[in-house]
Parts: structure tokens; sequence; C-alpha cells
């Protein structure tokens, strides 16, 4: 089910704020964030981002197309490395 | 047989039915444009007038997204996920279900044919 637009989009409030001194300061600095569920808003277009996956902080660099999605999209939480391998263990 | 928008050509059946032929009208949309056209949705397909069938296209290209165009469409919302390379568009690249279906069993729509791997658990039960 989706959410209600009644709430608006989920933003991470410091994320955003974040973001918004940016945009006043006119700096994009990398901004690292854990916040994978924060919604992409038109703000962040052209800023770079440095979501969790768990265990790094995945760069991401937020383009026009990726607004309405979330931040942890971009930022896959598993390898998948292939299965078998030469010859395989025994 | 009648023709409508080129080259769909739905055969003998009630004009609800027929008209479900085209990719993109389903129930709702085929009764709405009988009722919005003023054609009788039991008439079979071939005792439909040419006039009925023109009022019937130019209300399918006014209002309506169906057959290649809508096609075309589809292919573009999932070409941007993959572009923007999102968790949705790498699991349209490998060709895995998108929306969070298991993997370990079933997910062959996706996956195609099975490969069976040999060693793994099960295969001599195959034999």
């Amino acid at each position: 089910m989706s959410r209600s637009l009644k709430k608006g989009p989920y933003v991470h409030p410091k994320v955003y704020a974040k973001v918004e001194k940016m945009n006043m300061l006119g700096v994009k600095d990398p901004i690292k964030t854990w916040a994978r569920a924060c919604t992409i808003v038109p703000e962040f277009v052209g800023h770079t981002f440095m979501v969790h996956n768990g265990k790094i902080h995945v760069k991401v660099f937020v383009t026009e197309e990726m607004v309405g999605h979330r931040l942890g999209e971009f930022s896959p939480t598993r390898t998948f490395r292939g299965h078998g391998g030469k010859g395989g263990k025994k | 047989m009648p023709r409508l928008l080129g080259v769909d050509i739905p055969n003998d059946r009630p004009t609800v039915i027929a008209l479900q032929y085209l990719y993109g009208v389903g129930p709702k949309i085929a009764r709405d444009l009988c009722h919005k056209a003023g054609v009788n949705p039991q008439a079979r397909a071939k005792e439909l007038r040419e006039d009925e069938l023109a009022r019937m296209a130019a209300l399918l290209d006014k209002d309506y997204v169906v057959e290649g165009q809508l096609r075309r469409q589809i292919n573009q919302n999932i070409l941007r996920l993959r572009d923007i390379a999102c968790y949705r568009g790498i699991r349209h690249r490998r060709g895995l279900p998108v929306r969070g279906q298991r993997t370990r069993t079933n997910a062959r729509t996706r996956k195609g044919p099975k490969k069976t791997v040999a060693g793994k658990k099960g295969v001599k039960d195959l034999r």
C-alpha cells in the first residue's frame, strides 16, 4: 500500500536540513547518511550522498530521474558473486 | 471481420469480449467503451456498423493508451529504472523478480526454464 498523500513524502529531517543549508551556501559535499528510507525530493538533485548499505557508504549521485525513489534503492545491500566456480568444492 | 486500430481483428464474439483482444483493453475499458460509443455490448463484433467502429476507434485514440503505444510506454518505464540503477532496475537487468518474491524456489516466469546443477541436493532423485 502506498503512503498517504496527506503526510507528504518521507524525508529524513536531518538530511533535508543539511541539503537546504548546502543549497543556500551553494556547496555540494557528499552527505554521509544511514537514512535509506528517505525519499529523494527535487532539492536533492545534483547532490552526492553516501548511502550506507549495512557495510559501507555507497556513493549515489542524484539525478532528476531519481526523484521519488528512496535513497536505499541505489545502495544495494547484497552482492551476488555467482554460483559454483572452477571445479567447485568436493 | 471488423478491424479496429489497424491490425486487430476481433472475431465473432460479443463486442465487450471482442474488444478485449486489444492489448491494454480489459473488461472495464471494454464496457466503458461500448457505453460511451452507444454500442450494444452483447452484439456480435461482426454485426458492428462502420460508424460504430469509427466511434470506438476515435474514443480509444483519444482517451486510452493501447497496443503499440502502451507497449512502448511500459518499455520506457523499465528502461528508466534500468538507467538509474535502482534496485528494481537491477532486478530487471538480471531477469529476476522485481517485487520482492522468493527466488529460492519458483520465480520460473522470470528466470526461464530450470537449469539443473550437478551435485546439488535432489539431482539424484531426478534420475
